[in-house]
């Protein structure tokens, strides 16, 4: 059966051998066609010679998840060519380079096999090792264009757009893909039933992914501080910050920065950092992942209780310890929620995509400095690395920061005496001041046991007066963050509730679910403290599945934990193996729950 | 250990500096330390150091760790803000405030469990960029607020009040941060307020890194016979080697010095520090002399006191970064992005 813009390309090759510009450019083709399109990045903890994968999913209806089958794999690898075949659907294509002999023995029947001679080809046509390696993966884009009928004059527009300033790079590059696709036509039947054709679906879009959204956020928020640690997946998140920086904050006559970015030795040393520059009246942030998490939490708790805000990124990836540093998964949950020792909670944002990434990176200073108080933005690797199509993002021209209350030279010169941790307005958020504004001003920040007036204390009813105003600051933050995407009609019964990058797939699950007559309300959380609109949502609906990406079921836990839900109604529904969350899943578990009764 | 507070008139014919305040308008809270303890010694010395450099309270911050040593920020210049950071942390905090306002004089308090034990990445760090900042290193070889446990700067031999001496290597605050790098390394004694006075202001007017190690005895858990960072151990091998004195900016160098011994070099701020060399043999700007030097009479047994190690041209965090003179925390947020028009440029490389 012939279809037209939904078919799923996974192309396997080795990592270091430059694949990543050939299946860049195979997606923005299919993107500039107007055809909405998603890759994913499936890759090792190395740096070169192991086994990667590129995932590209065209969908004419703009799903944004990991799509469950696989309709061509172009097999470039031997070393994983055994489970590259495996993988692909029943009735799909396998593209692989025909050189050099191939058992007999690794044939499916139900799968087309294509082979291309694609080194013997780039080694008749091009001098030096390296050349050919590279023209080779350069080559199979002409195959695939060739199979799926993508525009040969798009991809020429974007090779001369990436080596404007190197016409020998263009011919040579055009030479392959050419290379792929004659021999693709002369050989093969094509275009192949499942094919692609111009529409107009990707105006006002843009493809971008998660951890350089952020990174542009952070600089649009005015942020003028990072220290960070290396760690995957987070890394580009920083990477991208400073660049933008590099650009827009260097002063064009005496190349000086206006902006100050620190590899730390460690993470503890990079939310350090950005407690001291918060405390003196800088915007400062740090991105990490998991581990950086856990050494960071000493710090969070202190930025807790002595109320200094900080933004923090957690691009989230397997764990437990070092995990899988290259898979993704939303197993921080808890422990960014409840980080540090003590009483302590902190205030969470989840992003489910990039332009949310974007938009979160500036809240979270608004709130941070608004609440005092740290505020962990939950991405993850999913988010964070992969190429998103999303509508373009865009920035409010009236956006006025929020810097929360401080009290300038004027104020503190206006006042008697100034009270670091007073409840003046009863939301149980107190005033602070910069150093080096007013002598009036000063007061000593400590984690140590304090009074409402700042000062130290190991008195009982001091002290509790003051962990006691902060869970009022707990309500006030429980308004203030963003309220939940919620989807309700009267008559259903049953709701799915999502976090973060768990919506791609869970509104792709919805409508093909509806397809079947199953109706079902949806409620994406989008920050934590919950706010009343969730609670209510499980009250509303007999069963509520949960679906999330980690093993015991934290998002759940946190729900009974925070706003008291009924237990016996959250259904979870866990994915947890490292590869993004794909629709098909939901629908398979939201079934099964069905069918043993659990719900109906 | 006083329970009463102090006095809040001062006798008003206290000397005055060009702010027109007194030196007790740079005193803190009443100390909860020890009676004799060291470190209300070097309170004092930084009382007078901040009152006599004319240093605007609030243009002072505070900064410190966990630990006896760490509570004493709140001991002096009740008027400047400070931070009592996390256990051996104070060196990111204080990277991080620095960051955010370059204009700030800070002052370190830590001690030896703290930048030594629990916080020598920390420590080793801010050296390494040149930090901005006065760092004291109160240090008496013991952890005072657990009762007395050897921290990493007690020296082999030393012996404890209860248990075995210690058998493991010390590590030597001065001669780390010698081979680190820092632009400013002094060794004093709590018990030398004249010595302490000039080496405290030199490093807060010195644009760079600036460490004092200073011997501030444990009188609870550390004075006793056998130890080697008590009172009467450090009177008895205490070996002056160069000796300074502050000279504020336009001043002039009154002091008469014997030639050949004396060392003027003048700070980033103007301002002047004359070293008075003791023992002539020794070359305060050299590295490699300094180590030598320092190991040798380390091995006689001996506690070199000081000005140890200068630099004045290694620039330091935020020029050897290239940042602006302007605080980055005083840049207004709307003038630090390229609005919305560009925005819709850059993302155009997205589409």
């Amino acid at each position: 059966m012939a279809t037209i813009n939904d078919v799923v390309i996974k192309i396997a090759t080795v990592n270091g051998t430059g694949s990543a510009s050939a299946n860049g450019l195979l997606r923005k083709a299919i993107f500039r066609m107007g055809i909405p399109v998603v890759g994913k990045n499936y890759f090792p903890s190395n740096i070169q010679g192991l086994p990667t994968w590129y995932e590209i999913r065209v969908t004419g209806d703009g799903y944004q998840a990991r799509a469950d089958r696989l309709d061509l794999m172009v097999a470039m690898n031997v070393q994983t060519y055994v489970q590259d075949m495996a993988e692909i659907t029943s009735g799909g294509w396998l593209i692989y380079d025909s050189t050099w002999p191939r058992s007999q023995l690794l044939d499916r029947d139900d799968i087309t096999v294509l082979g291309v001679p694609l080194s013997r080809m780039c080694n008749e046509s091009f001098e030096g090792a390296r050349a050919r390696i590279l023209m080779k993966n350069i080559a199979y884009v002409g195959v695939v264009a060739a199979l799926l009928d993508i525009d040969l004059g798009i991809i020429t527009t974007l090779l001369e757009e990436t080596f404007a300033a190197k016409k020998k790079l263009i011919d040579s590059n055009m030479t392959a893909i050419q290379l792929g696709y004659d021999y693709a036509v002369e050989n093969f039947v094509c275009p192949l039933p499942k094919k692609v054709a111009a529409i107009d679906k990707t105006k006002g879009h843009i493809i971008i992914d998660g951890n350089t959204a952020a990174g542009l956020g952070c600089m649009y928020a005015g942020a003028t501080v990072g220290a960070w640690y290396p760690i995957t997946p987070s890394t580009s998140l920083m990477d991208a910050f400073h660049s933008f920086c590099r650009k827009y904050r260097t002063d064009p006559e005496t190349g000086k920065h206006s902006y100050c970015v620190m590899q730390a030795e460690d993470e503890l040393a990079a939310i350090g950092m950005v407690l001291g520059a918060s405390w003196n009246g800088a915007r400062a942030f740090t991105p990490t992942s998991g581990p950086g998490i856990s050494l960071m939490s000493e710090f969070l708790g202190l930025a807790y209780y002595a109320e200094i805000p900080a933004v923090v990124f957690d691009v989230q990836r397997t764990g437990p310890s070092t995990g899988m540093p290259t898979r993704t998964q939303q197993s921080d949950i808890m422990t960014c929620a409840f980080a540090s020792h003590g009483d302590t909670r902190q205030v969470l944002l989840f992003p489910a995509d990039p332009g949310e990434c974007f938009h979160m990176a500036v809240s979270a200073f608004d709130f941070a400095e608004r609440l005092q108080t740290p505020v962990l933005v939950l991405s993850d690797l999913d988010i964070g690395m992969n190429d998103w199509m999303i509508p373009e993002f865009e920035w409010d021209e009236d956006y006025v920061p929020d810097r929360g209350k401080v009290l300038g030279a004027e104020d503190l010169e206006a006042m008697d005496k100034f009270y670091r941790y007073l409840d003046v307005d009863g939301d149980g958020i107190p005033y602070r001041t910069f150093p080096g504004v007013h002598p009036k001003g000063s007061y000593f920040t400590r984690g140590s046991g304090h009074t409402k007036y700042g000062n130290y204390t190991e008195d009982s009813v001091a002290y509790q007066d003051v962990v006691d105003r902060l869970l009022v600051k707990w309500e006030t933050a429980r308004k203030l963050v963003p309220a939940a995407e919620i989807r309700t009609s009267t008559f259903n019964k049953m709701g799915i509730l999502t976090v973060g990058s768990g919506n791609a797939a869970c509104v792709e699950a919805l409508d093909r679910l509806k397809a079947q007559d199953i109706n079902i309300d949806y409620c994406r959380v989008k920050a934590f403290p919950f706010g009343s609109e969730v609670r209510e949502f499980i009250e509303q609906h007999e069963i509520v599945f949960v679906v999330e990406q980690n093993r015991d079921a934290q998002l759940r836990s946190l729900l009974i934990l925070d706003i008291n839900a009924d237990q016996n109604k959250l259904v979870p529904l866990l994915h947890y193996n490292g590869i993004p969350l794909g629709a098909g899943f939901v629908v398979e578990g939201v079934l099964q729950k069905i069918a043993q009764g659990k719900a109906a | 250990m006083s329970y009463t507070g102090k006095p809040k008139i001062a006798h008003p014919g206290l000397p005055r500096n060009q702010l027109g305040l007194t030196a007790r308008d740079y005193e803190g809270a009443v100390s909860t330390l020890c009676a004799g303890c060291g470190h209300d010694s070097v309170t004092a010395a930084i009382v007078q150091a901040v009152f006599e450099l004319n240093i605007e309270p609030h243009m002072l911050a505070k900064m410190s760790g966990i630990g006896c040593s760490s509570k004493t920020p709140a001991y002096f210049v009740s008027q400047s803000h400070g931070f009592n950071s996390v256990h051996g942390r104070m060196p990111s905090v204080t990277t991080g405030a620095n960051a955010a306002n370059r204009q700030l004089t800070y002052i370190g308090v830590s001690g030896d469990g703290d930048s030594l034990s629990i916080g020598v990445g920390q420590f080793v760090h801010a050296i390494r960029r040149n930090l901005n900042m006065c760092y004291i290193i109160e240090n008496n070889g013991v952890y005072g607020l657990t009762k007395g446990q050897f921290s990493a700067s007690a020296d082999i031999g030393s012996k404890p009040k209860k248990g075995q001496p210690n058998q493991q290597e010390p590590i030597d605050a001065v001669s780390t941060a010698l081979s680190l790098g820092a632009t400013y390394i002094a060794r004093s004694f709590s018990g030398d307020k004249e010595q302490l006075v000039p080496l405290i202001q030199g490093a807060l007017r010195h644009n760079g890194f600036a460490l004092i190690d200073i011997v501030s005895p444990c009188v609870t858990f550390n004075d006793h016979e056998g130890s080697t960072k008590s009172y009467a151990h450090t009177r008895e091998f205490y070996h002056q080697v160069v000796d300074m004195d502050y000279v504020q900016p336009a001043a002039e160098i009154k002091a008469a010095y014997a030639k050949g011994e004396v060392m003027p070099i003048e700070l980033h701020n103007g301002s002047k520090i004359v070293l008075r060399k003791i023992d002539e043999s020794y070359d305060p700007t050299s590295r490699a002399k300094a180590f030598k030097y320092l190991r040798e009479h380390f091995n006689a047994g001996e506690i070199v006191t000081g000005l140890l190690y200068l630099d004045e041209t290694r620039a330091e965090m935020h020029d050897l970064m290239g940042n602006i003179d302007t605080p980055l925390a005083h840049l207004p947020l709307s003038g630090l992005h390229p609005g919305a028009a560009e925005l819709k440029r850059i993302l155009k490389s997205f589409a």
